[in-house]
């Protein structure tokens, strides 16, 4: 997709790719055929370039067919560099611009708890650690700890690396347990490579009825591809096509280490 | 039809009301009306009138603090959930602080989120220079799927705020803090996206928006006493024009000034200008503050001092008159 679309950002997605399996394929309550059912639990990219992965989980759950992935950042597609929620159903935002997607969960959540006052449905929230530079991010973790919003989960993408570097470099996050904990959330660490950590800490977050929760998931930025993990470089650039051909190649055969799935597909 | 004037509006009897206050009881009704319509406030809750609306459905009141990013960002998502979120705040603050939130997540989101700017203006008076927003028209008019209103009197802000609550638009409401005299009636018509003749004239058109309306209904009166017709248009709604009604004044007088109490760079008189040079160009003089902040003062001073009153405003348009041809006759 990337590769295809020669811009955009490697890194991040391929960090969260188990995550959004996670998420779209047990974590979360919808339909892909009917978008706005509305029963269904909400789910707000809040790091929004981040979106590559985000349409790859919806494309395998069936909201739109795998085909238009290739689309990705064209002219006149669907799947805008960064999400737009009037372009696409099945999204539920809009957004680029970081900081932000929080907020809109915790109206979303407010309005499921105290005017609908229907607990059945959550909302989830994925946000980057470099995002957690903005202050709107702090505003609406205030809000949310203010109004107990039980029904809003947040999930941090926690990979170390923002553009200018990492992390703790550009400016230090740590220590950020206590630092969600101290604005009254409930707050829970899990490998985001460990899918079935990563679904048992929703379950739990889902049973928390007196705080929101935030699941801070350690994750690998470029996981799958030797020769971009850990490294920052690759947060906001696309693969050329040789380097697409590596780093599927990676991701298929895990680095080597199994005979490659639909190898000659 | 003609506009149903207040017959007392030359009078010192005038009654005067801050516009803010008629917000304060459309919110309310819309909230009657409606009950998906909420309110959200950062911590101004008195001073931008949202307390009628808090008595009334405390559970639809929503305390953000002093956070106007997450004031916006929080509604906007309320307004994906179905309701329609009110926030308010200083304009100076909001859309002053959180503009690029305002933009993604409710203009290219679409969501039917309404920003509610108070105190805008120089009119603010004694705050000073970083109380009295007056660039928030220029912001919020270049945004698409906005929607942009600056009502003239509080009897129309309680109309336009009922008209907001039913548009499904992201929409900018400005409001003033001072009293100021309510030139319309209980009958007279608002709805958005149009602009209504109060007083018909032959040698000028004077175009005017806000609080800025009545001060052009005084300079109208005093340049009939020195022989001079002006046409008074107001235009409360400043995205979408009313192209047809601004047009068809400026192709009866030749000759359009407009007046706002915002940057004259940008803002109101900048989109009549606009639409002026696309459609039917001819002389515009706009009347506004010009490229400063404003300063502490009290309001009458200020906009005095800022050539804003009706009588300034009657020397400005006479002096226009006299070195500008009038077009299109």
């Amino acid at each position: 997709m990337l590769e295809e679309a020669g811009s955009g950002h490697s890194a991040g997605p391929l960090g969260l790719a188990d995550i959004f399996a996670a998420l779209y394929f047990n974590i979360l309550t919808i339909r892909p055929e009917e978008p706005e059912w509305e029963d269904r639990d909400i789910f707000l990219l809040s790091n929004g370039h981040c979106v590559p992965v985000q349409y790859a989980a919806m494309a395998e759950a069936g909201f739109f067919d795998k085909t238009e992935l290739r689309t990705l950042r064209k002219f006149g597609s669907r799947l805008q560099g960064h999400p737009e929620r009037e372009k696409l159903p099945g999204l539920e935002n809009t957004s680029g611009p970081l900081g932000s997607g929080l907020s809109q969960a915790a109206g979303y959540a407010y309005s499921l708890q105290y005017l609908d006052e229907n607990p059945r449905r959550f909302v989830y929230v994925m946000m980057g650690d470099g995002e957690l530079n903005e202050g709107n991010i702090w505003e609406a973790a205030m809000f949310a700890g203010k109004y107990k919003l039980s029904q809003l989960i947040g999930f941090v993408d926690r990979n170390n690396i923002q553009i200018d570097g990492n992390t703790e470099d550009v400016m230090p996050l740590e220590d950020l347990r206590g630092k969600w904990e101290s604005f009254g959330w409930h707050v829970l660490e899990v490998d985001g490579h460990n899918i079935e950590s990563v679904i048992n800490a929703a379950s739990e977050a889902r049973a928390v009825t007196n705080r929101p929760t935030v699941i801070i998931c350690h994750t690998i930025p470029g996981k799958g591809v030797d020769f971009m993990e850990y490294n920052y470089k690759w947060h906001g650039m696309p693969p050329n096509a040789e380097q697409a051909k590596e780093a599927l190649e990676d991701l298929r055969t895990l680095g080597g280490k199994i005979v490659e799935e639909g190898a000659g597909v | 039809m003609s506009y149903p004037l207040n017959p007392l509006l030359y009078s010192n009897d005038v009654e005067k009301e801050p516009i803010r206050a008629g917000f304060g009881r459309g919110l309310k009704a819309a909230g009657e009306l409606d009950e998906n319509v909420v309110a959200l406030c950062a911590d101004l809750t008195d001073s931008t009138q949202m307390g009628l609306f808090k008595e009334a459905f405390p559970k639809r009141f929503i305390e953000v603090g002093v956070a106007e990013q997450n004031l916006v960002t929080v509604a906007s998502g309320l307004a994906r959930a179905g309701r329609v979120p009110f926030t308010s705040s200083y304009a100076a603050f909001s859309p002053g602080r959180n503009w690029e939130q305002i933009r993604t997540t409710a203009a290219l989101n679409d969501q039917p989120v309404k920003i509610v700017g108070s105190h805008a203006g120089v009119s603010v008076g004694p705050d000073g220079a970083t109380h009295q927003m007056l660039e928030d028209i220029a912001l919020m008019r270049v945004l698409p799927n906005m929607v942009v209103v600056a009502p003239g009197d509080s009897l129309e802000a309680e109309k336009a705020t009922l008209a907001l609550a039913e548009n499904g638009k992201p929409s900018y409401l400005r409001l003033a803090r001072e009293k100021t005299p309510i030139f319309s009636t209980e009958a007279a018509p608002f709805e958005l996206g149009k602009a209504y003749v109060l007083r018909e004239g032959s040698d000028v058109s004077l175009f005017g928006t806000g609080t800025m309306t009545y001060q052009l209904l005084v300079a109208a009166k005093i340049l009939e006493a020195r022989g001079v017709s002006a046409e008074v248009v107001h235009v409360p709604t400043i995205k979408p024009l009313d192209t047809e009604t601004l047009l068809a004044s400026a192709r009866r007088t030749g000759r359009i000034v407009t007046a706002e109490e915002a940057q004259a760079a940008g803002g109101f008189g900048s989109a009549v200008a606009e639409l002026l040079s696309d459609k039917l160009p001819m002389p515009v003089k706009r009347i506004g503050i010009n490229d400063r902040f404003g300063e502490s003062g009290n309001p009458d001073e200020l906009i005095e001092y800022f050539g804003l009153s009706g009588e300034k405003i009657a020397e400005s348009v006479q002096q226009f008159i006299d070195e500008a041809p009038q077009y299109h006759r």
